[in-house]
């Protein structure tokens, strides 16, 4: 699918992909972990990639085998540099009255692979579950 | 659609926000503005009841790391309750449980105020 970035439009991603994820049979747990995960891929493209400007455009394709199911979300804005990230420190943000910061930590510990890739001016965050 | 309401009610002194819906980065500014309101009220002994919430990404729990600090600062607190399962293990993963007050229901969350 092809949503414009607005987080208007984030029910109707993660139903997009509970749909096919219930389509193949995986468990609740599962489907609600995949939701969650696309929902904190596509909020950072939003708010990182294009700082919240909802004329562009966010490209999310999803598909599996028998082994595992993978999804790709795909933008043209600011790329993210997996090598600057460290993990949250809650307590430390709190402190700070900061929020955030915790969608990638969240991918994370949700799905099985992540992987940054750039290509041209396309960055894709490809995220895989193991079935 | 917003597939997400608040209503918010007083009991024994204590605010009670009745959450239920998706809260993520779109609906998490209702809470936000919430909140807000009642700090801006003096009332900083708070109450959110999830049992009405099928669903948090980290935007929502965002919204509670932005106002803690605050809130504890001038003698309340915000004590979360009534979460299912699956709301519950979000909190979890991102270390919640260990710093924010989580009860199974909103009785023990209003006894826990008066034992403060």
């Amino acid at each position: 699918m092809s949503v414009k970035a607005s987080t208007e439009h984030l029910a109707e991603v993660r139903d997009f992909v509970a749909a096919h994820a219930q389509n193949i049979g995986l468990s609740q747990k599962d489907i609600s972990e995949i939701r969650l995960a696309v929902d904190e891929a596509y909020t950072n493209i939003i708010k990182h990639a294009y700082k919240n400007d909802p004329a562009k455009q966010v490209s999310i394709e999803i598909g599996s085998d028998n082994s595992k199911l993978w999804i790709s979300l795909m933008d043209h804005g600011r790329s993210f540099d997996p090598k600057k990230y460290s993990e949250p420190d809650l307590i430390k943000r709190i402190k700070q009255k900061k929020r955030g910061g915790m969608g990638v930590y969240l991918i994370k510990k949700l799905m099985d692979q992540v992987q940054y890739n750039r290509k041209g001016t396309t960055n894709e965050i490809r995220m895989v579950k193991n079935l | 659609m917003k597939n997400f309401s608040i209503a918010i009610r007083q009991k024994e002194g204590i605010s009670i926000l009745d959450i239920s819906g998706e809260l993520d980065a779109h609906t998490a500014s209702q809470l936000e503005n919430s909140l807000k309101s009642l700090i801006d009220d003096d009332k900083y002994s708070i109450i959110v009841n999830c049992n009405g919430l099928d669903y948090i990404a980290s935007a929502g729990l965002g919204v509670f790391m932005a106002y803690i600090e605050d809130v504890r600062g001038l003698g309340g607190d915000i004590k979360l309750t009534n979460m299912n399962d699956r709301v519950y293990n979000v909190f979890d993963l991102l270390g919640f449980p260990t710093l924010y007050d989580i009860h199974d229901d909103e009785h023990e969350a209003l006894e826990s105020f008066s034992n403060d």
